[in-house]
């Protein structure tokens, strides 16, 4: 009775296993095989054109505007904010608080994130429908997650550097700039490639934020569509599945090539012994 | 003199997510609570109503409460046990260069744009329902249901794959040196050992179930009708604000956030009962 | 500063207005340490001798790195510290200054473990005087060079200072240490349990160098080997639960001690 319990449990096992890569192939494969028909140098580099397929350079462009800005603030923000949860604060009330409030801005969903950003981006702020309504509410999205992992890689900065600095009679500062934050670059690093993948993935929040144009953005004043938002759309709106997994490939790729990225970079770094 | 300043400068930094958060709190109550405060609209109407036509000013979002929590369930139910299996048995079943195919593949698959999955979802999931089950329209909780439950897999495998082999070796060899069969150490020792771990796991996935719109709306149908079946076309409350959100005003517009209110604490309430239970089973 | 003597392997001694030895150095008086509510050190009184070495001995736990951690007030980084008495170095409340920075390039710390950053071993031994100020390359090899001749590893390390100090072994890592704390021109250095981390050999090493040094620096060493104490120090501080159970000429800690519990520890019947 046991034995057979045991060979059930293990069939289960292999076949949720199946079942799983299964899913996962068939949807990537499926992706692949609708859409690389349409991927050719116009696809990609080519404006948009409502009739046929239309090129997708404007939604790449924005979609470049957005992780260029949200980064550009998030990320010096993200590192400030961990270096003083980790290397700074005494642990208290205070450091509780911020830590809560990471957590939580963790678990708001994107579609919440939007009707904040819709309401005070886009209105109080009278920045209308735009790429830096969007990019600031991509902001505060991946904030969290550039201080988690900073703060994961400060961390893993043996607390001998920090002494052995100190001890030459350097500042606290020094110590941080020299020391420090060099040793943990490559968990840093990690973090921000790990935030754009968010920014690239996000739809709800920019859907509400940035709008819906289809066109090449004037600035970063206009409204725009990113590559998400666009693969949404054309499905929603058409139907065109196909239109839909040419883009859905070129973030596919994207979301590839980030992944590799980090690896690379986390590897690389942590080999290399300065 | 710098040292001072840079150190106010950090803690400023680390206050910004305590003020977003504050601002975006202070935001959507604000603008959601203000029909039911000002406009002498009745709370209890919008929680229970079953009619939404902003155009009448009805705005009743019982059939979306429903619509979330069967969608957000179904999934669970299908995901969890699916991505827990998978996830023990990559860390402790699958040969190790099995393993080390699948498991990257996985992670990697948990990083891609949850639009593609509605995508997918509805060039065939969608079609496959309504042929095999005779609907007139294969948008419906069913398919919300499944796209969401594969949605949240590779989360689920990701978290839980990482925990249970975060379990000390010495576990397992204990169990075995008493006699346990291997299948019998995994359940009875491994998997309780990686409990806060496989919690977690599951909150993400959760989180990203309740949470996703944008794949939803393409395979929900949109419905506004009280489920009352698998195969009922429905809306879940992220869809009927991505939906309406654009040409809202006025008290259409705050009843949406009066929906991102309610949408805010199924979240809070969902984590803190699987808190509750993630603690009671680990003592 | 200028009691620094720099000893050049050409034989040109540079020597500033040396100053006489023997003189009290490090003044301590009614020392008491707490960690929060726990109290970890009660009443120490110590004079520590110009350049001599001076050994602080005891079990693990009794205060003697406490002790010398408050010497250049690392104990500060710890929350919840909190020191009462006076600590004069050259006659100067170290805990009545602001400038701790100060503090520090003049009592200079090689720790337990080697603790170089993961850089080149040029760019560890410049950190301090980078930090400084200096960035005159030709000054700054200068420096790389006298610290690493006087922590006896130049010859060692001369045709690989573009490497990685992490590549080097333990003991000459520690050697690396002592020669980033001597690039600070310190006129007191602490040491921490140096060779507890390294094997024998590295060890006489690092001791034969202590030796050396002693002509040039006030040393403070902390160890947990008896017998290192005996070869390397001049005066030794026995410590027992945050107390100095006696403090004498090394000679006689270790052939008579005066109190029943330091024969005990030295003979080695507790530790």
């Amino acid at each position: 009775m046991r034995k057979f319990k045991d060979h059930l449990l293990r069939g289960c096992l292999w076949a949720s296993a199946f079942l799983t890569v299964a899913v996962l192939i068939i949807i990537v494969g499926y992706i692949f095989y609708k859409g690389f028909r349409l991927i050719d140098f116009n696809f990609i580099f080519g404006d948009y054109s409502p009739v046929g397929h239309g090129g997708i350079w404007p939604m790449i462009v924005t979609t470049l505007y957005t992780i260029f800005i949200s980064l550009i603030i998030a990320t010096p923000i993200g590192i400030l904010a961990a270096v003083y949860l980790q290397e700074y604060a005494k642990q208290g009330r205070l450091v509780r608080l911020i830590r809560y409030a990471t957590e939580s801005l963790t678990g708001i969903p994107s579609i919440i994130y939007g009707l904040f950003g819709a309401v005070f981006f886009v209105t109080t702020l009278k920045f209308g429908m735009s790429i830096i309504a969007a990019s600031l509410t991509l902001t505060i999205i991946v904030l969290p997650v550039i201080i988690r992992t900073t703060e994961e890689a400060l961390k893993t900065v043996p607390q001998s550097y920090r002494e052995g600095s100190l001890a030459l009679g350097t500042t606290k500062l020094q110590t941080l700039y020299k020391v420090i934050l060099p040793s943990a670059m490559p968990g840093i690093l990690s973090g921000i490639i790990l935030s754009i993948g968010r920014i690239v993935g996000e739809s709800a929040a920019i859907f509400l934020t940035a709008g819906t144009v289809a066109a090449m953005p004037d600035g970063i004043f206009s409204s725009a569509r990113t590559l998400t938002v666009h693969s949404f759309l054309v499905t929603q709106e058409s139907g065109d599945i196909e239109l839909a997994a040419a883009v859905g490939i070129v973030l596919i790729v994207i979301i590839l090539i980030l992944n590799f990225l980090a690896t690379f970079i986390s590897k690389r770094l942590n080999k290399a012994d300065y | 003199m710098l040292e001072k300043l840079s150190g106010r400068v950090f803690l400023f930094c680390a206050l910004l997510s305590v003020i977003s958060l504050l601002l975006i709190v202070g935001f959507v109550f604000y603008k959601g609570s203000h029909p039911f405060v000002a406009e002498g609209y009745s709370f209890l109407d919008f929680i229970f109503g079953m009619d939404w036509v902003p155009s009448e000013d009805k705005f009743g979002i019982f059939p979306m409460i429903v619509a979330s929590l069967f969608a957000t369930m179904g999934a669970l139910i299908l995901g969890v046990p699916v991505g827990l299996f998978t996830a023990i048995f990559l860390a402790e079943i699958a040969p190790k260069r099995v393993a080390k195919i699948i498991s990257p593949a996985v992670q990697l698959l948990a990083g891609i744009p949850s639009v593609l999955y509605g995508v997918f979802g509805l060039a065939i999931i969608v079609p496959f329902l309504q042929n095999n089950l005779g609907l007139v329209k294969g948008q419906s909780l069913l398919a919300v249901i499944l796209v969401l439950a594969i949605m949240m897999l590779p989360t689920i495998v990701t978290v839980a794959e990482t925990a249970i082999r975060a379990v000390p070796k010495m576990y397992r060899e204990g169990s075995l040196a008493l006699g346990a069969s291997p299948i019998g150490t995994i359940f009875k020792v491994v998997v309780p050992a990686a409990k806060s771990g496989i919690m977690a796991a599951i909150v993400l996935g959760l989180g990203r179930a309740i949470g996703e719109t944008m794949a939803v709306i393409l395979v929900a149908g949109n419905s506004l009708i009280l489920p009352t079946s698998l195969t009922d076309s429905v809306r879940p409350l992220t869809t009927n604000i991505a939906l309406e959100m654009g040409y809202a005003f006025g008290t259409h517009q705050e009843m949406l956030f009066a929906t991102g209110i309610v949408l805010f604490s199924f979240i809070l309430l969902l984590n803190f009962v699987l808190a509750k239970i993630g603690s009671k089973g680990g003592k | 500063m200028g009691t620094t003597v720099i000893e050049r392997k050409d034989g040109v001694r540079k020597s500033q207005m040396k100053q006489q030895s023997g003189g009290t150095k490090i003044n301590v008086k009614d020392l008491d340490l707490f960690y929060g509510d726990k109290q970890a050190l009660y009443k120490v009184a110590l004079d520590i001798h110009e350049k001599e070495v001076t050994a602080l001995i005891g079990p693990s736990g009794c205060g003697k790195s406490t002790f010398l951690r408050s010497l250049n007030r690392m104990n500060d980084l710890i929350d919840g510290v909190k020191i009462t008495g006076d600590i004069m170095i050259d006659n100067e409340n170290i805990y009545e200054t602001n400038d701790v920075i100060k503090l520090r390039t003049k009592v200079g710390m090689v720790f337990q473990k080697p603790n170089l950053f993961p850089m080149s071993i040029y760019d560890n031994v410049a950190y301090g005087p980078r930090m400084q100020g200096i960035k005159s390359k030709k000054e700054l090899n200068e420096i790389v060079e006298e610290s690493l001749r006087g922590a006896a590893i130049w010859d060692e390390v001369k045709d690989r200072l573009k490497t990685s100090a992490l590549g080097l072994s333990g003991g000459q890592q520690q050697r690396v240490c002592i020669a980033r704390a001597i690039a600070m021109k310190p006129e007191i250095i602490l040491m921490d349990e140096p060779t507890s981390a390294l094997d024998p050999i590295s060890t006489l090493k690092v001791e034969e160098l202590i030796a050396n040094m002693k002509k040039d620096y006030t040393i403070v060493i902390v160890t947990h080997n008896m017998q290192q104490a005996a070869r390397v120090s001049d005066k030794t501080a026995f410590f027992l639960n945050g107390e100095i159970i006696e403090y004498d000429e090394t000679n006689n800690i270790f052939s008579m001690p005066k109190d029943q519990r330091t024969e005990d520890y030295v003979t080695g019947r507790f530790g």
